[in-house]
């Protein structure tokens, strides 16, 4: 690649079980204010604009139509959408940067779950001639998936619950997240998945800023340049799936340059906490490699802004100097089905 | 470094039609598909990505269909973007697709658009009321002919211009063998004596609801150089976007489809599309939106739009042919029709469009919009490679 791009501010939503008093414009606006202010960018400076949502969490269609007055898209603007996370529309502005059109561009998502019944809403992803009709919500599938780990002894159900303790517990310093602190690993909800094996439900929203080359530098101090980003599909059907690996993950890991060099962080989405297992195996993480500092998908699960807000987390840290070489990784599709991984580095910090 | 030049080396499309019952949505994509790839003489092992688009998931009433359609597009361990932006949709994820090429990410994407309308209700699908915003109770023919009348008022056009536009395109389409409506006993009469539906829209100035599918194979310019038949070649592209309702919107010719345009034509370097353009495939769902785009995108002076109609400039042989597929009047699976103008107009460059094809079509645009005129996507395409 011939032009560096990187992430240069990052903002969300304090992420909550309900949002009844907010459309989706109004939670959204905030996002889009702080993430301009913290650039000094007003809207007619970006050069390209994408966003990503889901009609169906909506239960409207055209629903991101709406959001666009939250954008201020006036004059007209350059502008995109995708019905996938948002770290998917940041991987289409990515590409849009690469061209050299633009210098700069907005990205954003958001989901409000509350409307609805978010493990019904979820079946309707499934193949609709033959497996949506039986209505296999989200959590028994991941309840496979992590059965079928625990079953070629991968991990327990003692190893699940340190998991998500460990994330609640990280989830304490970010004031965003959903839950925080000690959190009871509670009852089953679907066998072996325990209350505390699941994320919360709830509304939220994130933006992101990327800016190429020298505008990048004059707009952050510390910039998280992006060194890779891919990311890769697998077959629909779980019975053609093994359920305890995650070769997407791997490969997009391999084409974002991950495996060239040690990362000290890792940001990933992994809403379930077998889901953790998974991908810490696909992506070679040891256990010296800092996991979901921000608590992960297990302290707040906002859906179609999850995946964006790990990559936002991952080059938050990194403006801030805690970290120099993350990882971030979004999911999309039942039991980890599409996924992507970016790589993001900051510059080498000079001695002090 | 400029970026990687793109061409289109494979097209395919279903036979649109009311209801494919014979096949699953992902037999829909694939036949599209495999055609595509059947053109482009390549195989499935030869496509680094899927970029697919349709719009919106309560057409079918699956929620992000890309993760099921998956292995119908050969798309398992590949990269795979899924675009939304209402009615553009098709022109937008071609225009994605392009971005993956020349950014030099990857050589050769499959791109596609469908619909099945079939498989659920349209008009609930655009009807789900959510409170405290406005709805679109009237479908969407409701919605624009507001903005029909207030161009005619403007424009001082006859109220028959809408019925020579349905007749033009119908008989068009008499000769697009994929086209959904083939009228072999249309008259313009027929067209005039159909029933208003919403006033001055009539029943045969509308767009019908189809099941189709259309594809693209778009590479680099060392792909392009191995294609066995001729590509045509992205001059422009571009997307823009205003929000439906406010103020200062002027709902007859959005500016956004004007800097749309612009922005296309200065990449391309056209000076005065008039001339320099060959021919159009342009989003005409309802037949008023043919005189109203023709001003919205620099053809005609403001007002001056119906005239070129009128004169029959417009027609097949005439001096600025539009719509020569039988365009979106003939053919409407919403999802994929943004992206059958883009097709049409790189048939057309190709010199591969059959009986509707326009003599010597050197440089033809595609033209999408979608929204309550919302969002804008267009490309110029050219039958030789750009120079810059």
């Amino acid at each position: 690649m011939t032009r560096e791009i990187a992430v240069v501010a990052f903002a969300q939503t304090d992420h909550r079980r309900t949002s009844d008093e907010l459309s989706e414009v109004e939670m959204l606006m905030p996002v889009l204010h702080e993430v301009l202010d913290a650039t000094g960018l007003k809207t007619s400076d970006i050069g390209f604009t994408c966003s990503g949502s889901s009609d169906y969490l909506a239960g409207r269609a055209f629903s991101f139509t709406l959001a666009l007055d939250g954008v201020g898209a006036w004059p007209p603007i350059s502008e995109s959408h995708v019905e996938m996370d948002g770290a998917w529309a940041l991987y289409e502005a990515w590409t849009k940067l690469l061209t050299g059109d633009t210098d700069t561009a907005l990205v954003y998502a958001y989901g409000k779950s509350s409307p609805g019944s978010v493990r019904d809403v979820l079946t309707r992803q499934l193949d609709p001639y033959y497996v949506a009709p039986l209505w296999p919500d989200s959590v028994a599938l991941a309840a496979l998936q992590a059965q079928a780990l625990i079953d070629e002894g991968y991990t327990d159900e003692p190893a699940l619950a340190a998991v998500a303790a460990r994330s609640r517990a990280d989830a304490q310093a970010n004031s965003h997240a959903q839950l925080r602190g000690s959190v009871p690993h509670g009852e089953y909800v679907v066998h072996p998945l325990r209350t505390g094996d699941c994320p919360p439900i709830g509304d939220g929203a994130a933006a992101v800023i990327l800016a190429a080359g020298d505008r990048a530098r004059e707009l952050c101090e510390r910039p998280a340049w992006i060194r890779g980003i891919d990311h890769r599909i697998e077959a629909h059907s779980l019975g053609v799936r093994e359920l305890t690996d995650s070769p997407s993950t791997r490969l997009a890991a391999e084409k974002a340059g991950a495996f060239e060099r040690p990362v000290d962080t890792a940001e990933l989405h992994a809403p379930f906490s077998s889901q953790e297992v998974v991908l810490r195996k696909a992506l070679r993480l040891g256990d010296d490699v800092r996991v979901n500092p921000s608590g992960g998908a297990l302290a707040a699960n906002p859906i179609m802004a999850a995946g964006l807000v790990r990559i936002g987390e991952a080059a938050a840290r990194i403006h801030r100097g805690e970290s120099d070489r993350a990882l971030a990784h979004a999911t999309s599709g039942p039991c980890l089905q599409q996924n992507l991984v970016a790589v993001l580095e900051g510059e080498p910090r000079h001695a002090q | 470094m400029p970026s990687e030049p793109v061409a289109v080396v494979g097209i395919g499309q279903t036979k649109h039609v009311a209801a494919r019952r014979d096949v699953s949505m992902a037999g829909l994509v694939r036949e599209a598909a495999q055609r595509a790839l059947t053109d482009a003489e390549l195989t499935w092992a030869d496509i680094d990505a899927v970029v697919i688009g349709k719009a919106p998931d309560f057409f079918e009433g699956v929620m992000m269909p890309e993760l099921y359609l998956a292995d119908a597009l050969g798309a398992v361990g590949k990269p795979m973007l899924r675009v939304h932006t209402a009615g553009s949709v098709g022109g937008s994820t071609a225009l994605v697709a392009t971005n993956l090429i020349r950014s030099r990410v990857h050589a050769t994407v499959l791109t596609l658009a469908y619909e099945k309308q079939s498989e659920s209700n349209a008009m609930w699908g655009l009807s789900l009321p959510i409170p405290f915003q406005q709805p679109l109770l009237a479908g969407a023919g409701g919605f624009f002919a507001p903005h029909v009348r207030a161009y005619m008022r403007r424009s001082g056009a006859p109220d028959t211009v809408g019925s020579l536009v349905a007749y033009k395109d119908r008989r068009n389409a008499l000769l697009n063998p994929y086209a959904h409506l083939h009228e072999h006993d249309i008259t313009l009469e027929k067209v005039q004596a159909s029933p208003m539906l919403w006033d001055p829209i009539r029943y045969s100035e509308t767009c019908p609801s189809s099941d189709g599918a259309v594809a693209m194979i778009l590479t680099d310019r060392a792909g392009a150089a191995r294609s066995p038949r001729p590509p045509a070649w992205l001059h422009g592209g571009a997307m823009r976007s205003e929000p439906t309702l406010f103020a200062g919107k002027d709902a007859v010719s959005p500016k956004a489809g004007q800097d749309c345009a612009a922005d296309v034509y200065r990449q391309a370097g056209i000076a005065d599309p008039r001339r320099e353009i060959d021919a159009v495939e342009m989003y005409v769902p309802f037949s008023w939106y043919e005189p109203m785009w023709l001003e919205n995108l620099g053809f005609a002076a403001e007002g001056e739009g119906w005239k070129l109609t009128e004169s029959g400039v417009t027609e097949l042989d005439g001096d600025l042919p539009v719509n020569m597929s039988g365009g979106v009047l003939s053919t409407n699976p919403i999802g994929a029709s943004g992206m059958i103008r883009f097709a049409e107009a790189a048939l057309q460059v190709r010199g591969l469009a059959g009986e509707h094809q326009v003599d010597g079509a050197r440089r033809v645009l595609g033209h999408a919009y979608g929204g309550g005129s919302q969002f804008f996507s267009m490309w110029l395409v050219g039958s030789e490679p750009p120079t810059s």
